[in-house]
Order: C-alpha cells, then sequence, then structure tokens
C-alpha cells in the first residue's frame, strides 16, 4: 500500500453531503476565548485535516466536535450539528459513541489486555457475549491494521506493545463501538516515522467507512492524507478548502505564510 | 593550584564531609529506638514463643503456661470489621473527592480529613463508645470495629483520592472519547488502574489499627476467654499486652513481650507486603 497522494480522491469533494456542520463557534475556557465564530463542514467519508500553529485552537475545535471540551471544563457558543441534528441535544455518551476520538498520546487502559482495551466499550455497554466481542475485537484489530501483529498475544497487557502498535490499538478501541465519525487528535506526533506511515495508511482505508477529522502539526501529513483541509490561526478559521488547493494555492496569505513554513 | 585556591578546595572538602557526617550521625541516631525497641522485645519474648502461644487460650490466674490464641483471633475479627466498615466507606470517599471535588464542600471535607487523622485515637474510642457501646448496653466486637474504622477512614479517603489523581487524565478521557459513562469510567478504568496505590493505603491504615490499644480499652474491652461474637467482648493482642504487662505474674509479663513481639513483626510483614505491591506497580511499566 502506497500513500495515496496521487489516487483520484479529491473529485467530487465539495459535493458530498455534511456529516458535521460547525455554524459560528466560540469555545471558552474561563475567560479565555480559545475559538472565534468558526463555521465550516465536515464531509461524509471525507479526511478533514486540521493545520495551525500550536494554541490556535485546532485541537479545541476537535473537542467541541463530540463535547470532549466540557471535560476540561470548556464552554461553547454556536451551533454543531451531526446529521443535521445538534449535539447539544444528543446525550453526550451517545454522541461520543457516534463521534470517536483518538489522542495525541498512545493511551491504552494500562491494567486490561489487548482483547479487553478493544472490546472495552462495548462491554462496559452491557455486551458480553463473548462470541460476539471476539467477532468485533478481530475485525476492529483488522480494520487497525494491527491484528496480524496481535493475534497470538490478544492476553498480554495493552501497555507491552510498541508506541505505534497502542496507538493502533486506540484506534481499533475507538472503532469497536462503530462511531460514525473519526476525529484524531495529532495521533501520529508521538511516533516514529514507520508507525506515523501506517497510521497514514489506515486513515486512507477507514474514511472508506467513516468521516474523520484529524490535528497535525505535520503539513506533509495533512497534503499526504486529506482531502479538505482548514487553516486555523489564533482561534479562527483562516481558510478552508480543497487539500490540493490550499498547499498549492492558498488565498490567504496567512495561510501561505504558514505552509511555506516562514512562522509557525 | 595557588595557595588561596587550595586553602579554599580543602576548607569546601572538610563543609562538605561535615555535613555527611552530621546527617550520617542523624540517621544512626534515629535507628537506635527503633533497633533497640525490636532486639529488646526479642529478647524478653523469645522465652514465650512457642507453638502453644499461638494456639491456647490464656491460663487461669496462677498458672503458668497458655497462650493467647483468643487474641490474635480477636485482632483478626477486630481488623476484619474496622475495614468493612471503613474502607468501602473511605474508597468512596477518595472516589468523589477526586472526581467530583472542585467544590468547597469538598475542600472542607478534605481539610476535616486532615483533621480526623489527627486526633488522638483515645478520643476515637469515646466516640465509638458514646456511638455504639452506650446504646449496645455492653462493650462488644462490634464497639472496637467501629473505632478502628473511623481511625482507618481519613488517611484511606486521602490516599484513595491522592492515587486516584496519579492517574493520567487521558485514561479518563479515553473511556469518555468511546462513549463510557463518567461512573462507569471511574469505577472500571481509574478505579483499577489506581488500585495497587490505594492497596499501600489500606495496609498502612490496617498495619497502624493493628498496634492500636486506647481505642479499644472501652469498646471491645478484652476477653480472658474465647469469643468470636461481634456483639460480646473480644480480645485483641493490644489489650492482652496491656493488661498482662501491668500484672505482678512473672510468667504473664513474659508472654506480654512475646505478644508485642507477634504484633511488631506482623505490622513488619505487613509493611513487607506492601512494599512488594508497590514494587510490582512500577515494574509493570
Amino acid at each position: 500500500m502506497d500513500v495515496p497522494s496521487d489516487q483520484p480522491q479529491s473529485a467530487g469533494t465539495t459535493q458530498r453531503p455534511a456529516k458535521m456542520v460547525a455554524k459560528d463557534v466560540d469555545a471558552f475556557f474561563g475567560r479565555t476565548q480559545a475559538l472565534k465564530k468558526v463555521s465550516l463542514e465536515v464531509a461524509t467519508n471525507r479526511v478533514l485535516a486540521i493545520i495551525g500553529p500550536s494554541g490556535c485552537g485546532k485541537s479545541t475545535f476537535l473537542r467541541c466536535l463530540n463535547r470532549m471540551h466540557e471535560v476540561a471544563s470548556g464552554t461553547m457558543k454556536g451551533r454543531i450539528t451531526l446529521d443535521e441534528e445538534d449535539i447539544t441535544s444528543i446525550d453526550e455518551v451517545n454522541l461520543r459513541r457516534r463521534v470517536g476520538m483518538v489522542f495525541q498520546k498512545p493511551n491504552p487502559f494500562p491494567t486490561m489486555s489487548i482483547f479487553d482495551n478493544v472490546a472495552a466499550g462495548l462491554r462496559f455497554n452491557g455486551h458480553h457475549n463473548h462470541k460476539h466481542l471476539a467477532e468485533v475485537v478481530e475485525r476492529c484489530l483488522r480494520q487497525a491494521a494491527l491484528w496480524d501483529e496481535v493475534k497470538d498475544s490478544l492476553n498480554k497487557s495493552g501497555m507491552s506493545i510498541s508506541g505505534g502498535q497502542q496507538q493502533r490499538l486506540c484506534i481499533a478501541r475507538t472503532l469497536a463501538v462503530s462511531p460514525e465519525v473519526v476525529l484524531m487528535d495529532e495521533p501520529a506526533s508521538a511516533l516514529d516515522p514507520l508507525s506515523t506511515a501506517k497510521i497514514e495508511e489506515l486513515i486512507y482505508e477507514l474514511k472508506q467507512n467513516y468521516t474523520i477529522a484529524i490535528v497535525t502539526h505535520n503539513m506533509q501529513q495533512a497534503a499526504r492524507v486529506s482531502d479538505m483541509t482548514a487553516f486555523f490561526y489564533l482561534g479562527e478559521l483562516i481558510e478552508i478548502g480543497e487539500t490540493k488547493r490550499i498547499f498549492t494555492t492558498p488565498e490567504k496569505r496567512q495561510t501561505e505564510d504558514y505552509i511555506t513554513g516562514r512562522f509557525g | 593550584m595557588k595557595k588561596d585556591e587550595k586553602v579554599y578546595f580543602y576548607w569546601r572538602k572538610a563543609k562538605n564531609n561535615a555535613m555527611i557526617l552530621f546527617s550520617l550521625a542523624c540517621v544512626l541516631l534515629a535507628l537506635v529506638p527503633l533497633i533497640l525497641i525490636f532486639s529488646y522485645t526479642l529478647l524478653q519474648g523469645i522465652s514465650s514463643l512457642n507453638i502453644d502461644f499461638f494456639i491456647q487460650m490464656p491460663k487461669p490466674v496462677g498458672e503458668s503456661g497458655g497462650g493467647m490464641a483468643n487474641a490474635l483471633v480477636g485482632t483478626g475479627i477486630l481488623l476484619g470489621i474496622g475495614g468493612l466498615i471503613g474502607l468501602p466507606v473511605s474508597i468512596m470517599a477518595g472516589i468523589y473527592l477526586a472526581e467530583y471535588g472542585d467544590n468547597p464542600f469538598a475542600a472542607t471535607v478534605r481539610f476535616l480529613a486532615d483533621v480526623l487523622s489527627g486526633i488522638p485515637s483515645i478520643v476515637v474510642g469515646v466516640v465509638a463508645y458514646v456511638l455504639v457501646v452506650l446504646p449496645m448496653k455492653h462493650f462488644s466486637a462490634l464497639a472496637g470495629g467501629v473505632a478502628l474504622a473511623i481511625l482507618m477512614i481519613p488517611t484511606v479517603t486521602r490516599t484513595t483520592e491522592e492515587m486516584i489523581r496519579l492517574v493520567p487524565h487521558s485514561f479518563r478521557e479515553a473511556g469518555l472519547a468511546i462513549g463510557i459513562p463518567r461512573w462507569k469510567t471511574t469505577l472500571r478504568i481509574i478505579l483499577p488502574t489506581a488500585l495497587k496505590g490505594i492497596t499501600t493505603g489500606i495496609l498502612l491504615a490496617i498495619a497502624r489499627a493493628a498496634g492500636e490499644t486506647a481505642p479499644l480499652l472501652f469498646t471491645a474491652l478484652g476477653n480472658r476467654f474465647w469469643s468470636t461474637a461481634i456483639d460480646q467482648p473480644i480480645a485483641s493482642l493490644t489489650v492482652f499486652i496491656y493488661d498482662y504487662s501491668k500484672s505482678a505474674f512473672e510468667d504473664w509479663i513474659r508472654q506480654a513481650w512475646g505478644a508485642a513481639f507477634v504484633l511488631i513483626a506482623l505490622i513488619f510483614v505487613l509493611s513487607v507486603i506492601f512494599r512488594i505491591v508497590t514494587r510490582s506497580r512500577y515494574a509493570e511499566h
């Protein structure tokens, strides 16, 4: 599998129906405003990359999409919808089952085996049929391209595998509850180049079935994996468009400066 | 080196060595009582340490021999009751303080727990006396257990809180992000991760409770006979030591030394267990 930058993936991106729509989103932590009037769409079965310098609000925006910002007692104004339903009217537990999240640092549950890590989301929500769980675990580990590496050690601790494998385990764990959208917050920034390449391949595979939004510091990564790219700066959305266009002919000066490395 | 530099060099070296010697002397000084207690107790008690001492009942006054089986079992029962009452309360309280404790009420509870852990244990005994002994109208193992539970609660609560706080936030987020409800994330993911640290706190609290005499004097009272009933007075190692050590019989005083040694050994064993438990926590990662 090659990293598919030359595949005909960007055609018709804008015609895809929007899975999630953000309209005039402001976000606050205490008195600090982290996001200012952000409006954008995440297209179904497409990959949206969010780029920008540190502290520009990109992670905050990602967290608003499944209300994880509330865990850090953040507040939000404006409106975000999932399939045209306001996410504040969806119970946050149900919302997070539909909109899963993978974090920057691999965080498998340390007291659980590889199998139990993947099964956790289902098991703690009342699914105990072992045959069914085993099927889901295998399917998700295959989807996360980890099955062949761990199929003989499913009972080993989730912490016993390498960092890159742990991150794919976390992706499998997220997939196990059958989300519609997968949010990734710099999923490869703590990994070596080989593991990073694997995660990127994986993202390309996953968009067949899932809608993906990924925050990344790595511009090449954004260019490789995404269909659409959004550039954030100081809490504002500066520009959004097809990835190819953003990286070749950005409309805004700030975007150009950032992607050419003049600042950030 | 010039002469000035040389003087400075040796002066600095001398100060450094003086510091090391001084701290070493203090360490040895601090160890002296510990070694004295341990060796003297062993020396005085070793003659009464035999199988009979562990499995026999106390002999009637005037007869020599006999053991402290009832006190050994009694201490076990008292610790059991104390743990059964105290541990669930303190673990849940610790969870509350760590997970939902971002408010003035929790800050107050935290402060009061710290105060409670500093209250003399005899006062805790009086409280248990009023709460349990007076309504029941007689001394009982239950009252002793309640007193020990009150002693355990503040330390275990605070340890539980601290250990849960040490669990990285990312595990909490990981649980929430796959749609596990908050309470289940706490009980099934956070608590197991913190369990080893909490176990350490529990063992320390139990070791401390095992050595308490004052709160048992007017709650569990002590018992010369075999009793495992929780509504009756019950023997314990510490009260056994207290009673025997102030008696006039040489044999009893010797047995008090023996029991004291057993108690120290018991706490020692608990500490070793807690060492092993904490070590495996770091070995895991």
